[in-house]
């Protein structure tokens, strides 16, 4: 029988639910901890920022309409065909960046499938907690309601390549915004495969956008963008923090970046609903009560 | 033309019309050159140009059932100055209305350099009464409307009733009188490159100052390829005739992007001298956003947000 030959996958970006190539047409190398090649990624463009931009924005209308139940329900969708492919999640993780043995690697790939289940359940509970009835000094009854915010551009952290990326995620969308994700630029395989598990798990196309690349070309027209309204810089160095903080501001985008605590990202601490707040606007309403 | 039609030839064959020959269309030539066209990559330096010739050639238009006389004000101050915020921003060519509302614009626009343009003639199916369409058009142009767009008669075109199609063509021209107009061929109905060509060029002998692309009405509209199938049919016609006949693109064209392919079409075929609102016109309701929007990107070098545009 002739030797089969190699059949290996073309990670792709993931762009208004379909995988795509870059606009530009270019690709960059993925090596793993001993220096080898590990796959080539595609290599974004400012161009595949603003398509991805745009799907997002056009997309967040449906998802932020979808009743908070069934955004749980897809959340827990997302865990449940993650759950199926750990083994490739986890061999992704252990060959990615510095590189980790399989049993750590698994033990990542279980927590970030743990994370989405921890946030789908609090998809219908987060704006009892964060909103409310407030006591006010008239007839009146005072209501606060969590809103999302709209498009959330997110710099996922380079290092390790998967859990950072869930933990940063999903409290972005459970609340109904959408997202514009950089994927870590060391390491961006386990970002795709990721993608390949939310296009089977009924999250509408253009709310989850993972453009791969270098970071110093692609955070800049990301934060500079308008219709960004919320911008998770996490995975910025301090420079390019600055840059994007100073970007943001000019269009009055807020800046979420996470804190020493969130970034010990297998802890209990890196999960809170606390985090799905940063990407909300609270909206506050009066209504005369009567006698 | 009058002396092409007086000699006697028949008004039409499957290879001419009056007289003018229709050379058939090789539709994958077409398809792929039109195509390239479109992968023409304009510089930072000329889209500004790009986008302003955009609006100078814009038909602003509303085509609604629901059009108020209060919608057609407010899309009329949108014509005379597209950009509040911008005043080095042209105004458009012309606005495009349903003859009731066309008095309306006719005010809304006075002392401005925008022309007011009519559909009429039965829009969009052209299939009321003859009577009643010309009487519709003398209405417009009675009403103030400078350009008037009709619609050429497909069911008798596709009958193979050449002759009633253009005898149509001439009866609107002359119901017209001064004012410019304008057959839309509705080429998502005609079903073949060779028949497009064949109706431009009918339209153009009958005495049609610009040829259109479509209504806006049915699901299939503009495409690069009819353009540049009309456009190909045009340079023929002054080929041949020495006639000038504009060409106006309309229906599915949103995006900036389209806009200056189109003007790369047009512009490779029948010459600069054509990318001018006397000559070229894009018919669009939703595409003038999109190009302030690219407009403003240029400006602040920043994308812009759609929110930040007005609603219509």
């Amino acid at each position: 029988m002739t030797e089969r030959l190699a059949v290996n996958k073309t990670y792709k970006q993931f762009i208004g639910g379909a995988f795509e190539r870059s606009e530009s047409g270019r690709s960059y190398p993925v090596v793993g901890a001993g220096g080898e090649l590990l796959a080539h990624a595609v290599q974004g463009s400012r161009k595949d920022v603003r398509d991805a931009v745009a799907a997002a924005r056009s997309a967040q209308g449906g998802w932020a309409g979808r009743t908070a139940y069934n955004r749980g329900q897809i959340l827990y969708r997302v865990a449940e065909v993650m759950e199926s492919r750990r083994d490739e999640f986890a061999a992704e993780v252990a060959r990615a960046g510095d590189g980790c043995d399989h049993s750590a690697a698994a033990a990542e790939t279980a927590a970030a499938i743990d994370r989405w289940v921890w946030y789908a359940g609090w998809a219908d509970k987060f704006a009892t907690v964060l909103g409310g009835v407030n006591p006010v000094a008239g007839p009146y009854f005072n209501l606060s309601v969590p809103e999302p915010v709209g498009v959330v551009g997110i710099v996922a952290p380079d290092e390790p390549p998967l859990l950072p990326l869930v933990s940063r995620l999903a409290p972005v969308i459970v609340s109904g915004n959408t997202a514009v994700v950089l994927a870590s630029e060391r390491g961006p395989l386990a970002a795709v495969t990721l993608a390949e598990t939310l296009a089977l798990s009924d999250v509408l196309a253009g709310v989850v956008n993972i453009i791969t690349g270098r970071r110093d070309e692609l955070v800049p027209p990301l934060a500079d963008h308008a219709a960004v309204d919320s911008l998770d810089i996490s995975g910025c160095d301090s420079q390019q923090s600055a840059n994007a903080a100073r970007q943001a501001a000019a269009t009055i985008t807020r800046v979420v970046s996470a804190s020493a605590a969130e970034q010990q990202w297998a802890a209990e601490a890196a999960q809170s609903p606390y985090l799905i707040d940063a990407f909300c606007e609270t909206k506050t309403v009066w209504h005369p009560k009567g006698r | 033309m009058s002396d092409l039609l007086a000699v006697g030839v028949p008004a039409h064959t499957a290879d001419a019309v009056a007289g003018v020959r229709i050379t058939p269309v090789d539709a994958v030539g077409l398809e792929q050159r039109a195509a390239a066209l479109c992968t023409r990559s304009i510089k930072s330096s000329s889209k500004q140009a790009a986008l302003d010739l955009a609006i100078r050639v814009m038909d602003l238009t509303t085509l609604e059932g629901a059009d108020t006389a209060a919608r057609v004000q407010a899309l009329c101050a949108r014509a005379r100055r597209p950009d509040a915020g911008d005043w080095s921003v042209p105004p458009v060519a012309a606005v495009c209305v349903y003859p009731e509302l066309a008095p309306v614009a006719v005010d809304a626009l006075a002392g401005s350099s925008v022309a007011v343009a009519s559909v009429a003639g039965g829009f969009p199916a052209g299939l009321a009464p003859l009577e009643s369409r010309l009487a519709e058009i003398a209405w417009a142009v009675a009403a103030g409307a400078g350009e008037v767009d009709i619609v050429l008669n497909r069911s008798a075109f596709l009958s193979g009733r050449y002759q009633q199609a253009y005898d149509e063509i001439v009866a609107a021209k002359q119901a017209c009188g001064s004012a410019h107009l304008k057959v839309i061929l509705e080429t998502g109905e005609l079903g073949a490159y060779d028949q497009i060509r064949r109706a431009s060029m009918l339209a153009m002998v009958a005495g049609a100052d610009f040829i259109k692309t479509s209504t806006g009405k049915i699901g299939a509209s503009s495409t690069p390829a009819t353009a540049l199938c009309m456009a190909e049919a045009i340079r023929d016609m002054a080929e041949q005739t020495g006639r000038v006949v504009g060409l106006k693109l309309a229906g599915g064209i949103r995006t900036a992007k389209q806009a200056w392919h189109y003007q790369v079409i047009v512009g490779e075929t029948l010459g600069l001298g054509w990318l001018t609102p006397e000559r070229f016109r894009l018919g669009a309701s939703s595409l003038l956003n999109d190009v302030l929007m690219q407009r403003a990107k240029l400006r602040d070098g920043r994308y812009q947000r759609r929110e930040d545009f007005s609603v219509d």
